[in-house]
């Protein structure tokens, strides 16, 4: 499989004034088109830094990232990204919502309602096209979202902490149906998150950050077969990595605070 | 009753009527006990009698409709020059910063002090009323949308980013949107301020409005004319108002969501 993203020695000082901070070591990493990627680490390693960058919402101090051979200079809709926070356009309707990259293309009406009706019906909020975000609960929202950033048809679906907010029952329902859609559609997915069970879980690839300044300390394929059902957690694979994960990141959970306590 | 906790909308809409009824029943008291002497307050019945009087008789409903036009004229101008300058100071920070040092000074400029320079530079026609009112609302509306505009949330610019929008786009479909609501708040609130300005401005050299009513009617002692000349004020301001408010909701009906 062909690279399709590739972060080629990315770093990020921040600059305040008490001097300068560095979030983000030189990083590399390469992801393989159709690959789930998820980035696990400590609060406040850097791995939305990174995300961000990637995103082109933020700018490197340091090195680049290409998307398909292309530097990327700042956000466009060839990547498509799901916030932590609800961020649906309260004055558009669900359907709206969803055709807003499509709308900015120029595409026409009927292709667009006939683009977005297909996934607002792939993540299951069929009948509530005309609602507004503040109607919805916020797995609904955020299943909008995905929706939303998927009708745009991006190269790769960039994805920080989605479901952070969320209780842990939607959570889980949130994992399967994303799961499922990218079982279905074979995106790019880079997927930030802290939750070990659900870097496990999701990804076909789970890479470890450390804490700040973060730099990349471990990568390790999941050896777990898509499709995949929820009782795979219950399996001893998952177990056994989840139990190496669990320690790597406690060593950094560790640290962070050591820092925070320095500092 | 306890702190925040929320009153039924029929106890709203009853609370809201007796005051008047208390409000109006001390004036009765204080005119027809006899504590106030008629030169100095006239009693509700006689404020209706000459208000009767002034709109049968005399023409009051003329003074209305200019008075009401002047409001209406003025603001328009203002808002219609306010809008495009506060949402590109919101969205371009060059811009705010070379308008806005200027602007917050203007604001702080009292508008009725400029009336004498007005009559000097537009006479005691309806420009010198329409420019008392831009003058007086035009400043506050360009710093308030400004400041709409660009507190507008940064995490819906950053999903508009990612979905392929440009800069034009981005102020078109998501800042003046998302500001769109607090907007029409603004401008339903300083039109209020305008009706303040206009019967100053009808004070001084007006031949018809109900400012210009109400001079007369000092002239005469008849406070039961300037009675109901300010109380027509009233009504007339709290008749926009409902119907701004109402027309916000037909509009934006988003924004009224979970409140």
């Amino acid at each position: 499989m062909s690279n399709i993203l590739s972060v080629r020695g990315v770093s990020r000082t921040f600059r305040s004034g008490q001097g300068e901070t560095l979030a983000l070591q030189a990083t590399d990493l390469q992801v393989a088109e159709n690959d789930f990627v998820t980035i696990l680490g400590p609060s406040g390693c850097g791995k939305s830094t990174l995300l961000r960058i990637v995103a082109g919402l933020d700018h490197p101090t340091a090195g680049e990232v290409q998307l398909d051979g292309r530097r990327i200079e700042g956000p466009g809709a060839d990547r498509g990204m799901v916030f932590q926070s609800y961020t649906l356009f309260p004055w558009l309707t669900v359907l709206d919502n969803v055709c807003f990259g499509l709308r900015e293309r120029g595409r026409a009406r009927p292709e667009q309602l006939e683009v977005a009706n297909g996934f607002i019906a792939k993540v299951g909020l069929r009948g509530f096209e005309h609602h507004f975000p503040k109607q919805l609960s916020g797995g609904m929202q955020q299943r909008t979202a995905i929706a939303r950033a998927l009708a745009n048809g991006p190269r790769i679906l960039l994805m920080d902490e989605p479901f952070g907010a969320l209780d842990h029952q939607t959570r889980e329902l949130m994992q399967e149906l994303l799961l499922g859609i990218w079982e279905a559609e074979r995106k790019t997915v880079l997927f930030v998150t802290h939750d070990i069970d659900e870097a496990v879980f999701m990804g076909s690839r789970v890479v470890v950050m450390s804490a700040r300044p973060g730099r990349i300390k471990l990568d390790r394929p999941v050896p777990i077969a898509h499709p995949r059902h929820y009782s795979v957690k219950t399996t001893p694979a998952f177990s056994e990595l989840k139990a190496e994960l669990t320690e790597q990141v406690r060593v950094e959970v560790r640290a962070a605070q050591a820092q925070a306590a320095a500092s | 009753m306890k702190p925040l906790v929320p009153v039924t909308p029929a106890a709203r809409i009853a609370l809201g009527i007796a005051f008047f009824v208390v409000f109006v029943a001390g004036w009765s008291l204080a005119t027809f006990g006899g504590f106030v002497s008629k030169t100095f307050l006239a009693d509700p019945l006689q404020m209706l009698r000459s208000g009767w009087t002034l709109m049968t008789t005399m023409g009051f409903g003329w003074d209305i409709g200019w008075t009401v036009w002047r409001v209406f004229g003025g603001f328009l101008i203002a808002a219609v020059l306010a809008l495009p300058l506060g949402v590109a100071m919101g969205a371009y920070k060059p811009v705010e910063a070379f308008f806005e040092p200027f602007i917050s000074f203007s604001r702080y400029l009292p508008a009725t002090a400029f009336i004498p320079l007005l009559i000097l530079w537009a006479g005691i026609g309806e420009a010198q009323k329409l420019a008392l009112i831009f003058i007086g609302s035009f400043f506050q509306l360009v710093l308030m949308i400004a400041v709409i505009v660009g507190n507008t949330r940064r995490d819906l610019v950053e999903a508009a980013y990612t979905l392929g929008v440009g800069d034009r786009g981005l102020i078109r479909r998501v800042l003046i949107p998302g500001a769109a609501p607090e907007i029409a708040e603004v401008l339903r609130m300083v039109l209020g301020w305008a009706w303040t300005y206009v019967i100053v401005a009808e004070l001084i050299g007006a031949s018809a409005g109900i400012g210009h009513m109400i001079t007369d009617s000092q002239a005469l002692l008849a406070t039961d004319q300037i009675i109901f000349g300010i109380i027509v004020i009233g009504l007339i301001g709290l008749a926009s108002d409902l119907l701004f408010k109402w027309a916000n909701r037909r509009l934006f009906p988003w924004a009224a969501l979970g409140r």
